[in-house]
């Protein structure tokens, strides 16, 4: 229990930083850029639960985060279920079809897989552009219910609900991370075949690790359809989700739980200044150079070079 | 160690703290001074698939601007434009509008051009009760039924879109109809109205398909249809699928017992297009919203062209300007009549304004029906003939867009399409 | 559906699985023979498109642009593998995922430079084959898909002679078998799959202005060519190229009768589904090793 207290005090204090602010913060605008650069890093954290910890590159995060949004949809459409229903189902939903890319990890390994979970997203995309209750290809609007007491717009108090769901995202990671079951995963991604010579039960830990990266996307998709109030599933299965999902635990560091905050906080503010003031695709281009140059030079994110810098520090 | 950590920690405080001042004084714009312009607001498609429309619309919008800071503003204020491109996407559209209204915080909102980015604009203005001039959007206010939106397109539903192509389809005796539509707001809207009103007109739809946004091949889904020998070729596409789709038509043929073909293809206004495609337009029939025909004389329209154009030429926009540019400055005449006859910026005000009132514009004057589109429809569908590869000048008089329906605009009749083709 | 649209269907489909092989013979050599994850070989295809386009602005016949090209791409695919091959390969582990990602990183980034280069919108070429059409009796066979189907001939015949009768070509297909092998008889396999990941990255500048003949191109084009590449790429078989052009058939006529029958809204996930089924049932592929 001593390992955790730090990190329970750290997660209380940002929950009460987040109440704060969205009591105190007067412009609209900093909930509407807050929420995405929270989404980020329960995707960030997500994905790394299979790609950094288990070595399995998930190319399809956009599709687990949209399936999440229009069970969202679904749910709202059909007899207009309240936000915790819509968040319940959309993890218990994503995370099937985490179970499903899990067992996949059986026959694919490697580029297969990844290319099998960009099949994934398509047919994905596909059957949801076909499916007429959540509006196909028109898209679906879905209403904000009035705010609740305490909070001056449903926007808001979705911000809070994203910092919660963070929270708990990166709680998980670090439980996975510390514990025999993170030990495991890293010896399947060093080297899976031995890992299962010594007795590693790599299956069951691999589905493990894709169910709970497949569930805590859909969890951050879910409250996407309300605080957009349109959706739509071109932008709803954007690769940019993928990319981003990919490309800011890689940047932070893929070796712990940090790394992903970290990539997802700096990279995620960073598209939102840069989308707002220059154009969108010079923060889409800088996001791939980034990438290319931290996979190629920094491979272990900006945690590798803190930590190699504070190491040469503690060397004086 | 102890003096050395508590310096280490003040200044990572103070850092942290300038940072987050900076980062908050971000969000926080200098406040406005006294004898501030009126800003309005919007985005429009200046790059991506709809920026043919989009550009020429911006330049309509901008003469307008000018025309009435020559004369004092409005309210005694200059107006100011506040735009971002859109890129036609419906995805960045609600980020923009939450910008313009949090950061720049305009007084007034015009929406995207097109359907597909209005569609998620909608809902926001109606849970903030804010105003909104459409700008060439179909029925994206028909089930929200916001009372504060106001349309500047004379589709007024697409039921009464699609009610002159049936019409010309019973004129012409077809009796089987085959429909192709993108996978889209708009296209879907019109297809609706198509095949909402089939069963009032006798047509009976031997083909019926819905196709993704992406699509680039065409030659299947035009095999099929001239399979089924329909009458009449109701597509309603965007500006690289429709092009896609004429010259595959062109290509392959679509059958010697096609007598009607077209409808709701955008892009088949926009002059770039028209000129690329020339001479394989010929018998298409479409809509438009204003051709150079003598029906469609308004007051003002041709002045306003002939100012229209040579501004075009230097924006590196449509120049022709027949589609949206009036309309686009007819958005600015909507705004300026509301203003001035309230004397205020008062979205409710302004609303409650435009819903009583006519409104007179260079096309035309129009009245308000209850979800903000025009209550008497006047969309066109004109007939390309006689069109010529590679001259784009041959568009600027009458005779090469017929107005074929609706009646009272008509300027000629519409001729089979396998006739009109050589 | 009647039996003359199924007919038409697949005489469609055999014309436009010529032209996938032709698009997926580099990617067989890159990812069959060499085991590269080249994810962004797409976006090398709509790079060469784009380069037809551009050459084609000054008057010069797509094909003939991406004859010229060729030798362009040639050399930057020498360049990339000795890249990657030093920072990935020779690192071994972990380079399974972040050779993946650059990969991925360098599709982005080809993406985002056309679209700030080109803009976003579609851009197309045009030649005289381009819109016509020849009649067989009832049927009209579009001139570009002839095309096509004549690019995909020449390159993987070319192809499959190269590897089987020059002496580079079969040390390639051995250092594809056995690294150590033959390293043992005095070759350098690195070289080897240098000079074979750059013919392999040549093709796309061919393989690109044949994208750019068969249908408008713009910047995202890659996407959508993913799944269709490493389907007919692994079905092949790994490295085969009668494979190759064997796979490419199969997927086109599925696309073609899939998109006469059940319309355009599933054809997208053709590609994807029939690359799922091949890895669950036979994931060696048709020809496969």
């Amino acid at each position: 229990m001593g390992r955790w207290t730090k990190f329970i005090v750290g997660a209380v204090a940002v929950l009460v930083v987040a109440l704060l602010l969205a009591r105190l913060v007067s412009n609209e605008y900093f909930f509407f850029a807050g929420y995405v650069v929270l989404q980020f890093v329960v995707l960030a954290t997500a994905w790394n639960i299979l790609g950094g910890y288990a070595g399995y590159v998930n190319f399809g995060s956009g599709a687990f985060f949209a399936v999440g949004a229009y069970t969202a949809v679904a749910l709202i459409k059909a007899f207009a279920a309240p936000l915790l229903l819509q968040l319940a189902a959309a993890v218990l939903v994503s995370g099937l079809m985490g179970l499903a890319i899990g067992a996949m990890t059986l026959r694919l390994r490697g580029i297969f897989f990844s290319i099998a979970t960009v099949a994934i997203a398509v047919i994905c995309e596909t059957a949801v552009l076909n499916w007429g209750f959540v509006g196909g290809a028109r898209g679906a609007t879905v209403l904000q219910p009035p705010a609740p007491a305490l909070f001056a717009s449903y926007a808001r108090l979705l911000f809070v609900v994203m910092s919660l769901l963070a929270v708990l995202a990166v709680a998980l990671a670090r439980y996975i991370e510390i514990s025999w079951i993170g030990r495991g995963l890293r010896a399947i991604r060093d080297n899976e075949e031995a890992a299962e010579s010594v007795g590693v039960p790599t299956l069951k830990l691999k589905l493990f690790a894709a169910t709970a990266s497949g569930a805590l996307m859909g969890m951050a998709g879910a409250p996407f359809p309300l605080y957009m109030s349109f959706i739509e599933p071109t932008s709803a299965f954007s690769l940019n989700y993928a990319v981003s999902a990919l490309a800011m635990p890689i940047i932070g560091g893929t070796a712990s739980w940090a790394g992903p905050v970290i990539g997802a906080v700096l990279l995620g503010s960073a598209q939102q200044i840069v989308t707002v003031t220059l154009s969108s695709e010079l923060n889409v281009l800088v996001l791939g150079v980034l990438l290319v140059a931290f996979v190629v030079a920094a491979p272990d994110g900006i945690l590798g070079l803190v930590r190699r810098l504070l190491g040469k520090a503690g060397a004086k | 160690m102890q003096a050395v950590s508590r310096r280490k920690w003040i200044s990572r405080l103070g850092a942290l703290g300038v940072t987050a001042g900076l980062a908050l004084g971000g969000f926080f714009p200098a406040s406005a001074h006294a004898q501030h312009p009126i800003r309005i607001g919007l985005s429009i498609a200046q790059t991506g698939p709809l920026s043919s429309g989009g550009k020429s619309g911006l330049v309509a919008l901008e003469i307008w601007r000018d025309d009435v800071n020559a004369r004092g503003g409005l309210l005694g204020r200059p107006v100011e434009l506040v735009v971002y491109d859109d890129q036609g996407n419906p995805s960045m559209t609600p980020g923009i509008y939450t910008k313009l209204l949090d950061i720049d915080k305009v007084d007034l909102l015009v929406a995207p051009y097109g359907t597909n980015p209005s569609a998620p604009i909608i809902p926001l203005v109606k849970q903030r009760d804010l105003l909104l001039i459409g700008n060439f959007a179909l029925d994206v206010n028909s089930q929200i039924r916001h009372d504060k939106y106001f349309n500047n397109q004379p589709w007024a539903s697409a039921k009464d879109g699609a009610a002159p192509y049936l019409a010309l389809c019973r004129k012409l005796g077809a009796k089987t109809i085959a429909i192709l539509a993108a996978d889209a707001e708009f296209a879907q809207n019109i297809a609706g109205g198509i095949r909402a009103g089939l069963k009032d007109y006798d047509l009976q739809p031997v083909y019926d398909q819905n196709y993704p946004p992406n699509t680039v091949e065409f030659s299947s889904m035009i095999r099929a249809i001239r399979a089924k020998k329909p009458d009449a070729v109701f597509v309603a596409s965007y500006p690289s699928d429709s092009t896609a789709i004429i010259r595959s038509v062109n290509e392959i043929g679509i059958g010697d017992n096609v007598m009607l073909f077209g409808g709701g293809m955008v892009g088949l206004q926009y002059a770039s297009i028209m000129e690329s495609l020339g001479s394989m337009l010929n018998g298409v029939v479409n809509y438009h919203t204003w051709a150079p025909e003598k029906s469609m004389d308004f007051p003002g329209i041709r002045d306003f062209l002939s100012r229209y154009q040579p501004r075009a030429k230097q924006a590196n926009a449509d120049s022709l300007g027949f589609y949206l540019p009036p309309f686009d400055y007819a958005i600015g005449q909507i705004l300026a009549q509301a203003v001035t006859a309230t004397g205020s910026l008062d979205h409710k005000v302004l609303a409650k304004y435009l819903r009583e009132h006519e409104i007179k514009t260079i096309v035309g004057s129009i009245r308000y029906g209850p979800t903000g589109e025009w209550a008497n429809p006047r969309m066109i569908y004109v007939q390309f003939r006689g069109i010529a590869d590679k001259n784009l000048d041959q568009f600027r008089g009458a005779g090469k867009q017929v107005i074929v329906a609706p009646d009272a605009f008509k300027t000629g009749e519409v001729i089979p399409f396998s006739q009109s083709r050589n | 559906m009647s039996f003359e649209l199924l007919g038409e269907a697949i005489i469609a489909g055999v014309l436009l699985g010529c032209f996938y092989a032709a698009v997926s013979v580099g990617l067989s050599v890159a990812f069959g023979l060499l085991d590269v994850p080249q994810i962004a070989h797409p976006a090398f295809l709509v790079l060469g498109a784009y380069g037809a386009y551009y050459l084609g602005g000054f008057g010069v016949d797509p094909l003939l642009a991406g004859v010229l090209l060729t030798p362009v791409f040639f050399l930057a695919g020498l360049a990339v593998y000795r890249f990657y091959h030093a920072t990935f390969e020779s690192r071994g582990t972990d380079a399974g995922l972040r050779g993946l990602a650059f990969f991925f990183g360098i599709a982005f980034i080809v993406e985002v430079a056309l679209i700030l280069i080109f803009g976003v919108d579609q851009r197309s070429v045009e030649a005289a084959y381009i819109g016509k059409s020849i009649s067989l009796g009832d049927v009209r066979l579009p001139m570009r898909m002839l095309v096509a189907v004549g690019v995909a001939l020449v390159l993987t015949a070319g192809l499959m002679l190269y590897l089987s009768r020059t002496f580079t070509g079969r040390a390639i297909k051995a250092v594809a078998q056995d690294q150590t092998a033959l390293a043992l008889m005095g070759a350098d396999p690195v070289r080897i799959k240098q000079w074979a990941f750059g013919i392999a990255t040549g093709t796309c500048a061919l393989a690109g202005a044949l994208l750019i003949i068969v249908a408008p191109v713009e910047p995202g084009l890659g996407r959508l060519y993913i799944g269709r590449t490493f389907c007919v790429a692994v079905l092949a078989g790994l490295g085969s190229m009668p494979g190759t052009l064997a796979a490419g058939v199969i997927l086109g006529i599925a696309e073609s009768i899939v998109l006469t029958s059940l319309g355009a809204s599933w054809a997208p996930a053709v590609a994807f589904g029939l690359l799922l089924l091949v890895l669950a049932v036979r994931p060696a592929g048709l020809f496969g090793r």
